[in-house]
């Protein structure tokens, strides 16, 4: 209750964490680049899973700032500034998107424009999916996603130094519209990138599912780093379980909501058998596909699942960790499983790959380098933010 | 008023939550056990500051949560796979898909029930539901604005005047002794008690017997309600063979019914000739049922090529030699009674509208390779039509 609560040292990480960063990203891309040269297509396809795995993280890291601010929350105020540096990456989105527009005619079926001249049904889907507006989508959504990170984490760290409550006010306004905008931009990207490579399939329900997963990484990159740097003693010390236990109950509330997104678009498909939804389905569970697919069911809900469900193991730190980077990684093999099985409509069929390592690397490496410079700069812990004490405060 | 003995607990009132907080840390480190806090809502913090352990009511949940997931599995397996199993929507018996959303829920609800039920009888030791701090001043207080702790006389370390000055020095605003209220007895034999439970056991099942047994019986009006006739499925004691309803004499025709000479012979040698004029009223009937029933399966224009293709038996186009040297009574007798996978039709089509059938099924055959002159007399008549 007295001032010096709030008071923060500024300590500065490792120095060779940026370096690990950098080293991951150059390895990865340097790799990357020498599999685009000799197998374009696969590479694509990899560079595809990377990319949506960087944008789930740095782009749902904004919507918890969003929700943190819109909904007034007290307990995260302490945490928003590793999810504000988790989502430095967005801006770069608009750059590493540059590759995948020189490979949309290995990535989709409806950028040919002969076969789609002699199929019906891609003809009259070409309304929408068609490459000029494809591109206009998803440049014009990075956009808008760069310029409320841009205008979000201003007002952020304007109030850093000058602790104005205008600021708060203002970024209330913003979060607001940013949500349902970030809603909608989610849910045509899920479309644009995911949907469309198996151009005849729908399912009404796709942008939710990508909307849980990339909540429940986002979650759990902060969670991670956020006991990580407990651990290693960054953070307040008033930071308690009671902080953790919330923030653990956040990611049991994100993976039920995929477990129930995740059922309910499969029994749906499941219950209707029609051959144009199901044959989705079919390809997932053909062969290897099939173990993917069971592995999903368990390491994606039912094993975050039985772990966060007591209330001790929610304010457990090492559990907590451990199941973070076992979230994290399901996203990941949850994308891949997404994407890789649609790799046949090129011509090829699916076999591991070295590549999806590297550009999974690269991703990572753009994560750990943009979060340690950002550490750098800016303050972990928002100095003046109006509900910082309270948030400091904060028991159950 | 009261003696010290019968002293239930030392209670004090304070003003703000810090204050409680502060208060029920103190009591907890003076070492009392047998404390409790009551404030007009959920303080936070206040668990930690009481020194309460995490409650156990979540295996309650967690234990009821599988039972009802676990009984309502069972229950549609053998419900809907062993004891009676159908066919739904050609799913398999044991549909786990969709068992799932309603083992959800019955998960939710038993999980949730029992958790209540737990709560009422645990923690408020159910069939009891009085307390000491019941109808005092100070329960008046704690819960409207003020927050307030007691201590019960029967903690070990129980003193009453140590308490009270405690709770003087950590600022109450007021201190209170709680006492028990005088318990009356009763006899569970009491004869007037026993009198009036034999008085409602009696009354209550009486009136529902006369309700449920009588008066639900009366006929207001029975008119025309009972007559003296045989119903259908009802066994007759006038004929010998206790059938109600009697079979009609042979060959008895139902009115309106003409029966069809050569029913269930599979290729006959003689067959009706046509009886109807084919008028355009007539081919308009036939192509409307054909389109109806027949194109299904042999399409649109009769040349086999229907929507229903490789899913179904496929039709035979009827545009070939063979049916076109058909007499026009073959292709009624044909969809009068089936042939190899085409079922009969005289049940959902009459007996004109067949008829009408086969000839839209000639108007087909012919237009399929008109003539020239058929051409030139279309000219001709349109042109009188014209004109």
């Amino acid at each position: 209750m007295t001032n010096n609560d709030s008071v923060y040292i500024k300590k500065s990480l490792p120095k060779n964490i940026g370096k690990l960063g950098l080293i991951l990203f150059v390895l990865g891309a340097v790799t990357g680049a020498f599999g685009y040269i000799t197998d374009p297509s696969r590479a694509s396809f990899s560079y595809l899973t990377s990319f949506l795995f960087l944008l789930s993280i740095s782009v749902g890291s904004l919507l918890l700032v969003a929700i943190e601010y819109a909904a007034s929350a007290v307990w995260s105020t302490p945490f928003r500034r590793m999810s504000e540096f988790l989502a430095s990456s967005i801006p770069l989105l608009l750059l590493f998107v540059i590759p995948l527009f020189f490979s949309l005619q290995n990535l989709f079926v409806w950028s040919h424009t002969d076969i789609v001249a002699n199929d019906h049904m891609l003809q009259a889907k070409s309304v929408f999916l068609n490459t000029p507006f494809f591109y206009v989508r998803v440049i014009v959504i990075l956009v808008i996603w760069s310029l409320f990170y841009y205008y979000i984490i201003k007002n952020s760290r304007q109030q850093d130094i000058s602790g104005e409550q205008i600021l708060t006010k203002n970024n209330i306004k913003l979060s607001v519209i940013f949500i349902p905008v970030f809603a909608i931009s989610l849910t045509l990207q899920a479309v644009d990138w995911i949907m469309s490579l198996e151009a005849k399939w729908f399912s009404t329900m796709f942008g939710v599912y990508l909307f849980a997963g990339v909540t429940c990484s986002a979650l759990a990159a902060l969670a991670f780093i956020a006991v990580t740097l407990k651990e290693k003693g960054y953070f307040h010390s008033k930071i308690s379980k009671d902080h953790f236990y919330s923030l653990g109950t956040l990611m049991f509330v994100f993976i039920c909501f995929w477990g129930y997104i995740a059922f309910s678009q499969y029994m749906l498909i499941w219950y209707g058998n029609l051959p144009e939804e199901t044959f989705w389905f079919m390809q997932r569970w053909e062969g290897g596909w099939k173990f993917v697919s069971l592995f999903i069911i368990f390491g994606h809900f039912i094993v975050p699942f039985a772990t966060l469900l007591s209330h001790p193991s929610k304010t457990n730190l090492k559990k907590l960790k451990f199941i973070s980077i076992w979230i994290l990684a399901m996203h990941f093999i949850d994308l891949y499983w997404l994407i890789m099985p649609s790799m046949h409509s090129s011509g090829l069929h699916y076999s591991f790959s070295w590549m999806d390592i590297s550009f999974l690397a690269a991703s990572v490496g753009i994560i750990i380098f943009m979060f340690n410079k950002m550490f750098e700069r800016y303050n972990l812990i928002p100095v003046k933010d109006p509900k910082l004490q309270r948030g400091l405060d904060f028991h159950l | 008023m009261a003696r010290s003995n019968n002293l239930h607990s030392v209670a004090a009132i304070f003003d703000t939550p810090n204050k409680i907080i502060k208060a029920a840390k103190k009591v907890r480190d003076e070492g009392y056990k047998k404390f409790d806090v009551n404030t007009p809502y959920p303080l936070h913090g206040m668990d930690k500051a009481m020194g309460l352990s995490s409650s156990k009511v979540g295996f309650v949940t967690l234990f009821g949560g599988l039972f009802g997931a676990s009984f309502i599995l069972l229950f549609m397996w053998w419900t809907l796979a062993k004891n009676y199993p159908l066919f739904i929507g050609g799913k398999p018996f044991f549909a786990l898909p969709a068992f799932i959303p309603i083992t959800f829920e019955t998960t939710v609800l038993i999980g949730a029930v029992s958790t209540f039920i737990a709560l009422i009888a645990v923690f408020f030791k159910l069939p009891f539901n009085n307390h000491p701090i019941h109808d005092t001043d100070y329960m008046k207080t704690v819960s409207v604005d003020k927050y307030g702790i007691y201590i019960k006389s029967d903690d070990p370390k129980f003193d009453k005047e140590k308490i009270l000055s405690l709770f003087e020095s950590l600022g109450a605003v007021s201190t209170d002794l709680i006492y028990f209220p005088k318990i009356e007895k009763f006899s569970m034999f009491n004869f007037k008690f026993v009198l009036f439970l034999i008085f409602v056991a009696v009354g209550t099942s009486g009136s529902t017997y006369l309700l449920l047994n009588k008066l639900m019986y009366i006929n207001p009006f029975d008119w025309m309600e009972f007559q003296e006739k045989t119903t259908p499925q009802e066994t007759s004691l006038f004929f010998a063979d206790r059938r109600s309803m009697r079979t009609p004499v042979d060959g008895t025709v139902a009115k309106g019914f003409i029966p069809y000479p050569y029913e269930g012979i599979q290729n006959p040698k003689e067959v009706l000739s046509n009886p109807t004029i084919p008028t355009v009223d007539l081919l308009k009937m036939g192509k409307k049922k054909y389109l109806t029933f027949c194109s299904p399966c042999h399409g649109n224009f009769a040349e086999g090529d229907s929507r229903l293709n490789g899913q179904f038996p496929n039709g035979p186009t009827l545009h070939s030699d063979k049916i076109k040297k058909y007499k026009d009574g073959m292709i009624y007798h044909i969809i009068t009674n089936g042939q190899n996978s085409m079922p009969a039709y005289d049940r959902q089509i009459s007996r004109i509208e067949r008829w009408a059938i086969v000839d839209y099924i000639r108007v087909l055959q012919r237009a399929k390779d008109a003539k020239k002159s058929d051409l030139d007399e279309i000219k001709k008549e349109s042109l009188t039509n014209d004109q």
